[in-house]
């Protein structure tokens, strides 16, 4: 395992944009030539030299390849975006986008995440020890593909707008969310072990939401079917199950109509 | 002796009134009296012939006066913070005609800018919800011909769009609606009991910040579902009756306004009333429609739709478009100080934007394209008056249902005075110049 | 001005009659000329290169408000996908939906000329033309929509051919317009109420009128007038299977009615995007559907008075949008993708619908089929021409890979055995497999070149490189003498070398090296007063319209900075 170390020594009076920073782009190369690779904060470009001390050299593939970001991030966006495989470990806090568009590898972020991270995810695992952001886990716009698959897991607190569109995958956050979790869900877990406040599972299709918490204001199209004792991410407990959203079209299999699963823990 | 200008377009609000009827003095120099138009409209064309307007274009001091400048110098300053800047935000757009929008969008590909326009405090998330479920819509005028069943929700027509229900909405008589008012029924939905709703044969004074429960309510009433006995305020029989008199129609649409697109949950509730309507069209006929704001919101909108594909909060920073609202709007491209120079054009952020954003406009390098004094043109480095489109330059603008009517132009402009399009053509050639092309 | 020869190319042209012979091929201040009349011209080297008339694209959407709404509602099939500005080339995005400057720049890089914005809403005239002001290079005009037009329907309940000639004539003044476009015709008034017309019989609710008789109306209006296109129709019942029916009823209605036009059309019915209106069967279960296309041709190849564009699907994922109101409804209802519609007073409606045509399924494979075997069935080529109805069976990019699979058998074959998952139920529910037929390039000249030139009433123009013609001239990097790869026709079409457009080249070794100068055409017809259709106008729009009429005409020089007028006098 090959591990290039990036310093972070200016903050960026704009915002960084920082695509390259993935394994997939590190992989095969010196640190010179990784601190030579672009970064842009709007129309102009930099090198990731001018903002990073770089040490360590990539390893021979991405899935050899460990990036660690020895600091602050807070103003660079993309970190991780796209990436196929390996490993990316912020000690910090980062900003937008990150491990967006990820298909595989794993990111761990030590501090807090800004919005869209884990968007449109096809795969991978992100790590957010702190809080994050609205949009976690959401479709791009206008995609109704959603995040497909992998795992998102947060330590803290999530914003708003978590898993819009999902066809696959997981969220979990420990903490609390904000409103709109799982809007217009076809698939795929989100688990909510703190309060939400309203807005959980509306124009939900299929897959499955838990709360642990309180939900302020439940959404109007959820009917109760029964309670249970389930495990759900290594807790037990015992859960109001309903299904919904009632005034959504749903799937019909094997001559049964697929409903959106809510499940409350009591 | 007057003349008389007649089929005058207003150019005020999404309504777009092409009826009025302009007397201009003899010599065609001063606009008289303006008759059709509202109140809002009529002073549009009359407060152009302030005798206190702002004519030349005037550049902030280190100690806060103002300087009377030439348009020449405004030119080379507005040129000099474009092409300077790493990350400009060009904003407004949307009160000028569509040529200075797409003369202004050729600056910002040359510049590299973030291109937004007010959309992004208003209509922009009922741009995200037509992205993520499509619109069922039509022109205003199948409306006045067809429509038995009229919802104006999150709204107040008779204060923001005055004519829209006499024109369009409610009183015409039409083809298929011999009856006019008589045979429509008007549903309001809206925590007050504004003017619109008390002319409502149904109000649902709905709960703040549940538009998308209530809505919601609705989909599962049409399916005949369970529902609690309250959403949203509204008790259940109430919901189950507005569904079926929303069923029973032959021909419904639904309004809305800024009540339910920059209230909780934002494009969540635009995104839930189109579906509302998507699933009527199961049984009746249904359309619904943005009350836009501006006059040529809908045509930036429409210009940037073409040229790039995005209709608001356009990013063209790195040489290609690219397009997230949270990420490439206004406000949060300010808040999170990522810009370094804003212009604006066609608009009042100073008015409508939150304190926070305002404050960073005072901060950076920026210009503002307004005939009037605003609070913007307070909070910015050069003020660049300009003609009235649509009292004293022509030019296309885009209604609310997004048919683009060509302005005309009533009286001249002040003398001297430039035209937005004159203006920013002049810049895009500074610029060009000063980046060599 | 600019002279260019073009020398040692492979040309094919139909109005000429040269099929492949090396000829050199001149061109002058903006013309076609002899290569005698040449004094000192730049030379293109065109050796092991095909030469052709610049193509022409007789439907495509690409210009208004439906096309507008699809891209903006579209952001994510513009996400990654975006090129960069370089050069004097601008900004491009989408891709079923591309940005009117994409469309211009991919056409002239397919060697283009010339493309007809197939449907035009006439409220919404302005922003058509806007649209088409802003795409570079190439030459467009728009055809207004009168199938659901209230004043075309009145008229035509009493067989009012006047009347209908004299609005017509009104409205491609008021609207700038090019021609005759009737889509589903009755059928998308009766959406104004949710409803349809499934069938040329069925009357259009309150206006009492068929579709027949709004078919067989607007043909002979539009030969009253003698325009330089015949009616443009989409009939009723787009892609239902067993509307084969109903296709044939359509052409049926042209029956007995000869062109008359001063522009050498010889046609009077130009149905397009025939693929979707050739299915047999009760269902898209591959037990019950099947395909029409040879019941459906073997009519077309009877009849002189018809020409047809074929409306391939490609097997993409694309974004449908047409006038055919009801038909998008019905589209959403099957795939719940985002449904976009717009209802236009007393004129028309519009549908947007993403769609996905997997090869992974019967029905799109079987929808593949049928469009080729329109085009292998055909008879005559100068009646036959190449779309695929862009955006919505397949982005009009993808048209040098229809050109592939109508050239080679084996291209087909390779799609069948490797491509479709249900090939074999393919050939079985269509004729496809059973087709030898490999179209020549000399064919293809007279399907993508002379063919639609001439059902436009534009052969004094376009469609060949005879001296006289505009200077529209594309060179492929194709050498018909030893290329084998079918594979290579794809590419060679998809990158021109050369186009010289107007006679100014603007792409340059494959690259774009000028915007162009653009032009837009429309059709200004003189007719006697007709103080009838004058009066039913001010009543309509004093009473119906939400728009006055002194604000309906596009007047303005901005909308049409550049025209091309084509005069017609239909006087009597």
């Amino acid at each position: 395992m090959a591990t290039v170390t990036l310093t972070p020594t200016k903050v960026p009076d704009l915002r960084l944009e920082a695509d390259n920073i993935k394994p997939d782009v590190f992989a095969g190369k010196k640190a010179a030539e990784i601190a030579d690779l672009h970064v842009f904060i709007g129309n102009t470009q930099y090198m990731l030299g001018e903002f990073f001390e770089v040490a360590g050299d990539g390893g021979a593939s991405a899935a050899e390849t460990t990036i660690v970001i020895d600091g602050d991030v807070s103003r660079v966006k993309y970190i991780g975006m796209k990436m196929t495989d390996g490993t990316v470990l912020v000690k910090g806090n980062a900003d937008m986008y990150v491990g967006a568009w990820m298909e595989g590898g794993t990111i761990t972020v030590n501090g807090d995440a800004d919005a869209f991270a884990g968007m449109g995810m096809t795969g991978g695992e992100i790590n957010v020890a702190g809080n994050a952001g609205n949009y976690l886990g959401a479709a791009y716009r206008g995609d109704w593909r959603g995040m497909q698959g992998g795992v998102i897991r947060v330590g803290g607190n999530a914003g708003s707008d978590i898993g819009t569109f999902m066809r696959g995958g997981e969220i979990i956050v420990n903490g609390n969310v904000d409103v709109h979790v799982g809007t217009h869900q076809e698939g795929g877990t989100i688990i909510v072990k703190g309060d939400a406040k309203s807005k959980v599972g509306g124009q939900m299709v299929e897959g499955e939401i838990y709360v642990f918490g309180d939900i302020e204001v439940m959404m109007p199209g959820f009917q109760h079917v029964e309670d249970a004792d389930l495990e759900v991410d290594g807790v037990s407990g015992r859960f109001a199950c309903y299904k919904g959203d009632m005034g959504e079209r749903h799937p019909r299999r094997k001559g049964e109509t697929i409903y959106g699963k809510l499940y409350l823990k009591y | 002796m007057a003349k008389m200008v007649t089929d005058v377009i207003c150019p005020f609000c999404g309504t777009l009134c092409d009826d009025l009827e302009v007397s201009v003095s003899d010599d065609g120099t001063k606009i008289l009296d303006v008759y059709n138009a509202c109140a809002i409209g009529a002073e549009k064309f009359l407060h152009s012939q302030a005798k206190d307007r702002v004519t030349r274009p005037r550049m902030k001091q280190e100690d806060g006066s103002w300087k009377e400048v030439s348009y020449d110098e405004a030119v080379e300053y507005a040129a000099k913070m474009l092409a300077d800047s790493r990350k400009p935000l060009m904003y407004g757009w949307s009160s000028t005609n569509c040529e200075a929008q797409a003369a202004g969008t050729e600056l910002g590909e040359i510049v590299g800018a973030v291109m937004d326009n007010t959309a992004t405090v208003c209509h922009g998330t009922t741009l995200i919800a037509v992205q993520d479920v499509g619109v069922p819509s039509c022109t205003l005028g199948e409306i006045l011909n067809r429509a038995d069943r009229i919802v104006f929700w999150g709204c107040n027509p008779a204060h923001a769009h005055p004519r829209h229900m006499s024109r369009y909405s409610i009183f015409p008589r039409g083809f298929f609606t011999g009856k006019g008012a008589k045979g429509r029924k008007m549903v309001v939905v809206d925590p007050r009991v504004t003017d619109t709703a008390k002319t409502a044969d149904i109000h649902l004074q709905i709960e703040q910040g549940r538009d998308f429960e209530l809505l919601t309510a609705f989909r599962v009433a049409f399916k005949g579902e369970w529902l609690p006995d309250f959403v949203a305020g509204i008790p259940k029989k109430t919901i189950y009756e507005v569904a079926d008199t929303m069923k029973s129609g032959r021909f419904g649409i639904l309004f809305f306004g800024m009540g339910v697109t920059q209230s909780l949950s934002k494009n969540h509730n635009i995104d839930q009333a189109i579906c509302v309507t998507r699933d009527l069209n199961e049984y009746t006929k249904w359309n619904i429609m943005p009350m836009r704001g501006h006059y040529n919101v809908t045509g930036s909108g429409q210009v940037w739709g073409w040229l790039h594909g995005f209709p608001y909060a356009l990013d063209l920073s790195r040489g290609f478009a690219r397009y997230n609202p949270g990420d490439t709007t206004s406000n949060d491209l300010l808040v999170r100080d990522e810009v370094d120079a804003v212009f604006v054009i066609g608009s009042d952020p100073g008015a409508h934007f939150p304190n926070r954003s305002v404050k960073k406009i005072w901060d950076l390098p920026s210009v503002c394209m307004d005939p009037h004094l605003t609070p913007t043109t307070a909070v910015c480095k050069l003020h660049v008056p300009v003609a009235f489109v649509g009292v004293e330059t022509g030019g296309c603008a885009y209604r609310m249902d997004n048919v683009p009517i060509e302005c005309r132009k009533v009286v001249d402009p002040p003398e001297g005075m430039l035209t937005d399009l004159e203006f920013l053509e002049r810049v895009v050639a500074r610029v060009k110049e000063m980046k060599g092309a | 001005m600019a002279e260019y020869l073009i020398k040692n190319g492979f040309v094919y042209d139909p109005v000429l009659g040269i099929k492949g012979d090396k000829v050199d091929v001149a061109v002058k201040d903006g013309k076609m000329v002899e290569t005698s009349a040449l004094s000192n011209p730049a030379e293109i080297d065109a050796s092991g290169m095909t030469v052709m008339a610049g193509a022409v694209d007789i439907h495509a959407h690409v210009a208004g408000p439906k096309v507008c709404v699809g891209r903006n509602f579209r952001p994510e099939e513009k996400l990654f996908r975006a090129k960069p500005m370089a050069g004097i080339k601008r900004m491009e995005g989408g891709f079923s939906v591309p940005t009117v400057l994409k469309t211009g720049y991919d056409y002239a890089r397919m060697g283009f000329g010339f493309v007809m914005e197939a449907a035009m809403p006439p409220l919404y005239a302005r922003h058509v033309h806007e649209e088409i002001r802003d795409t570079p290079i190439i030459d467009e005009a728009a055809l207004p929509v009168f199938g659901n037009n209230w004043f075309v329907l009145e008229y035509l309940k009493n067989h009012e051919i006047e009347n209908t000639a004299a609005y017509i004539a009104w409205l491609l003044r008021m609207t700038r317009g090019f021609g005759v476009k009737n889509v589903n015709p009755g059928g998308t008034e009766a959406w104004g109420w949710g409803l349809n017309c499934p069938t040329v019989n069925d009357p259009v609710p309150y206006f009492d009128v068929t579709p027949a008789q709004i078919i067989r109306g607007l043909i002979e209006a539009n030969e009253y007038l003698g325009l330089p296109h015949c009616m443009h129709v989409h009939s009723n019942s787009l892609g239902e299977p067993g509307n084969f029916t109903v296709t044939l009823d359509t052409l049926k209605q042209a029956e007995g009615i000869k062109a008359r036009n001063a522009f050498g059309r010889q046609q009077v019915l130009h149905h397009t995007h025939l693929q979707f209106h050739s299915y047999g069967g009760e269902s898209y279960a591959s037990k019950s559907f099947e395909s029409k296309s040879k019941e459906v041709i073997d009519y077309v190849n009877k009849q002189d008075n018809i020409t047809f564009d074929l409306g391939v699907v490609t097997l993409d994922e694309t974004t449908t949008m047409t006038a055919d109101g009801p038909f998008e409804h019905h589209l959403t209802e099957l795939n719940h993708l985002k449904w976009v519609n717009t209802d236009v007073e007393l004129e028309t409606a519009a549908g947007v619908v993403p769609y996905i045509y997997s090869p992974k399924t019967f029905i799109a494979g079987a929808q593949w089929a049928i469009g080729l075997e329109l085009g292998l069935f055909a008879k005559d080529p100068m009646r036959t021409f190449v779309t695929t109805d862009h955006p919505n069976a397949g982005p009009f990019i993808r048209y040098p890979r229809v050109y592939k699979w109508l050239m080679s058998k084996a291209a087909r074959e390779d799609m069948l055995d490797n491509v479709l998952k249900y090939g074999n139920t393919v050939r079985d529910r269509c004729y496809i497999g059973e087709i030898d037929r490999e179209i020549t390039l000399f064919e293809l000249a007279q399907m993508t070149r002379a063919g639609p030139a001439k059902a436009l009433g534009l052969e004094a123009m376009f469609g060949s490189l005879k001296p006289g013609m505009e200077g529209d001239v594309a060179v492929y990097p194709y050498n018909p003498e030893t290329s084998e790869d079918p594979e290579d026709i794809e590419l060679a079409f998809s990158n021109a070398q050369y186009l010289i457009k107007g006679g100014e080249i603007v792409v340059k070794e494959g690259q774009i090296v000028s915007n162009g100068n653009k032009r837009t055409f429309w059709v200004n017809c003189k007719v006697d007063e007709n103080p009838q259709v004058e009066r039913d106008i001010a009543e309509k729009f004093k009473r119906y319209y939400s728009v006055n009429q002194g604000n309906y005409e596009v007047y303005a020089h901005h909308y049409v900075p550049n025209p091309y007028v084509i005069e017609v006098d239909a006087t009597q």
